[in-house]
């Protein structure tokens, strides 16, 4: 079972390293990953360096350039991909058909793997990656269930890899326009979603409220934590109801269902936040090594205490118990 | 400029739906008619014995018809429909996801707009798969639909020009979750809302429109006004995608003003008449936010 962590900097990239991670991955300091954050990523001396360092310990880098290239400026996503590639990546993270033919192409002795943005939920959708690109592992989309995941993993030569902490799509990744329909700006496109540049908070008649692009996602009472409007997990009104129309502020913590995943054939778990700190990393890290540990030695998993970690105020073991269905 | 009406996306009673057809055969002076349930595979049975009757209809009216294949697929019997949808023998098929490229017989296809195609190179790619036409993401700006259009001339390119947009797709359904329901129990409650459930925000904006496991935007796109900038930029169609109103009055419009029979903004304002419940956005066209209206000073 491999653990894949995530590093948004240089010093996220050592703290993953060292808390045991097997796998981190990281992307370029522009628009060619899907975090592409202010303040955030590797330039190309950076991600030389990260790659060196994690070698030296054993560790793999996987380097994400998984948003889908802009029309007319493809250059940017090529030299991201060459760049990688020639600064040793041991894999590279693609969604765009665009990238994944030309680093087939390209560069046949790479290591590809199918990223969340590219939404490949069935056997069939992998096999056509596979065969295409040959992709050698997929990053699967956070609609699947434990059982549809395991029978994926029955029918598909191919790796697989699933979120199991941190932020939590609820719409199928990679598919997504909510963001830029409020602010001109979409994690397909921008790598970005529900950016903080078009974050405001504004007292209304007592209480806190959240706004993106100008629209209300939330508002909070006074001793309520007023949380980050992320636009699918905001509050909003319906003829039927009032609240959480898509989902609560919560993030996905799917340490319970661990030894579910590991006996559906799961190949790495993987956790999201390259936006998060090099203390979120290390903590996050340390955790689920523990709980890896214990199911290797046959040990019930230690309950990881994670909560005081996630950016929403709750967690949800997410798609992978399908409640609502 | 032709003229494609997309895939019904809202969940209309069977009877609706069929009459529908059989009116857009008779009236609407649209070339290519996309049909088929692509938002949710518990929809379909619903009108599964009533689609050979629309396609021979709407055939028999001069239509192409595009049978289209489902957004998101993960269940067995999900597979299935794409794979047979691939291998039926004569109808071109609209994919919109490229499960369906599993099971390609090397026979030419469409790209409808649930496929990720925003640059050349995707274009490009399908085009050699066997793509004979593509109707890009609804979030794409003008300059790249346009580079898209230039390097691919033996393509005809689609943009969606009318109606409320696709925003996002999940495995959860939204109808049931407002009413209480689970996805399995759902009672087809998304019958209800067939111009979709709208979503206000909490001081009482306007903001999107639930459709099952799909939400669209609140407002409706009309590039009415962007005609001449889409034909300039390569575009061979525009897309009407079906909503509460009277879509054979809104081909109209769109035909009227590509044939330059009437003035877009004459249009536009009729347009408004049609369909006066929401308002219209071509802010992604113009590479701002998507529910912005641009250039209404035309």
């Amino acid at each position: 079972m491999e653990l894949i962590c995530p590093a948004g900097t240089p010093a996220s990239l050592e703290a993953a390293v060292e808390a045991g991670a097997d796998a981190v991955y990281c992307g370029f300091r522009d628009e060619t990953n899907a975090r592409n954050f202010p303040g955030l990523n590797f330039s190309r001396d950076e991600l030389r360096r990260g790659i060196a360092f994690a070698h030296r310990h054993g560790v793999k880098v996987l380097v994400a350039i998984n948003t889908f290239a802009r029309a007319g400026a493809f250059q940017l996503w090529q030299s991201a991909i060459d760049d990688a590639v020639a600064a040793g990546a041991d894999a590279l993270i693609l969604a765009d058909l665009a990238t994944l033919a030309y680093a087939a192409r390209r560069h046949p002795g790479q290591r590809l793997h199918v990223s969340v943005q590219a939404a490949a939920a069935n056997p069939d959708a992998i096999r056509f990656y596979v065969e295409r690109f040959g992709a050698q592992r997929v990053v699967l989309p956070r609609v699947l269930g434990v059982m549809e995941i395991a029978s994926i993993v029955r029918e598909t030569a191919c790796e697989t890899e699933v979120f199991v902490f941190g932020g939590l799509c609820v719409m199928e990744e990679g598919r997504c326009s909510l963001s830029s329909y409020a602010t001109g700006k979409s994690p397909n496109m921008q790598g970005v979603c529900s950016p903080a540049g078009d974050v405001a908070y504004a007292q209304q008649g007592g209480r806190i409220v959240s706004k993106l692009g100008g629209f209300t996602i939330n508002a909070f009472e006074k001793d309520e934590p007023a949380g980050y409007p992320t636009l699918c997990k905001g509050r909003f009104v319906t003829p039927k109801s009032t609240g959480y129309i898509f989902e609560e502020p919560v993030s996905l913590d799917a340490g319970v269902l661990l030894p579910a995943l590991r006996d559906a054939g799961v190949t790495a778990f993987k956790i999201e936040g390259r936006q998060r700190g090099r203390a979120y990393i290390a903590g996050v890290v340390r955790s689920f090594r523990d709980i890896l540990a214990a199911l290797d030695q046959g040990r019930s998993a230690p309950v990881t205490g994670l909560a005081a970690m996630s950016e929403g105020q709750a967690n949800t073991v997410g798609a992978y118990r399908k409640a609502w269905r | 400029m032709q003229l494609t009406l997309g895939p019904v996306l809202y969940h209309w009673s069977p009877e609706r739906w069929r009459d529908f057809y059989y009116r857009i055969a008779d009236e609407a002076p649209v070339e290519t008619v996309v049909v088929g349930e692509v938002v949710c595979s518990k929809r379909a049975p619903f009108k599964q014995d009533l689609l050979p009757d629309v396609i021979e209809r709407l055939e028999a009216a001069g239509k192409q018809v595009l049978p289209a294949s489902l957004i998101l697929v993960s269940l067995p019997r999900e597979r299935r429909q794409s794979r047979e949808l691939m291998q039926a023998e004569d109808a071109m098929v609209e994919i919109n996801d490229l499960t369906c490229l599993a099971s390609l017989n090397g026979q030419p296809f469409a790209v409808g707009p649930f496929v990720n195609v925003y640059n050349e190179g995707a274009a490009s790619f399908l085009a050699e798969c066997g793509a004979s036409r593509i109707c890009l993401p609804p979030e794409l700006p003008l300059p790249a639909i346009a580079t898209i259009a230039a390097a691919l001339p033996q393509l005809a390119i689609e943009v969606f020009a009318f109606g409320k947009v696709p925003l996002a797709i999940s495995a959860r359904c939204y109808h049931a979750r407002a009413h209480k329901l689970t996805k399995d129990n759902c009672r087809f409650v998304c019958e209800v809302d067939p111009d979709g459930m709208p979503v206000k925000t909490l001081d009482g904006a306007g903001f999107l429109s639930v459709n099952g496991v799909q939400t669209l935007s609140h407002g409706c796109a009309s590039l009415l006004r962007d005609i001449p900038a889409l034909r300039e930029a390569g575009v061979a169609s525009l897309r009407l995608s079906p909503q509460g109103c009277d879509m054979v009055a809104v081909a109209r419009l769109f035909r009227d003003v590509a044939d330059g029979r009437l003035d877009a903004g004459e249009g536009e304002q009729r347009l408004g008449e049609l369909y006066s419940e929401v308002p219209f956005a071509n802010g992604f066209l113009h590479a701002v936010p998507g529910h912005l209206r641009v250039g209404t000073g035309v």
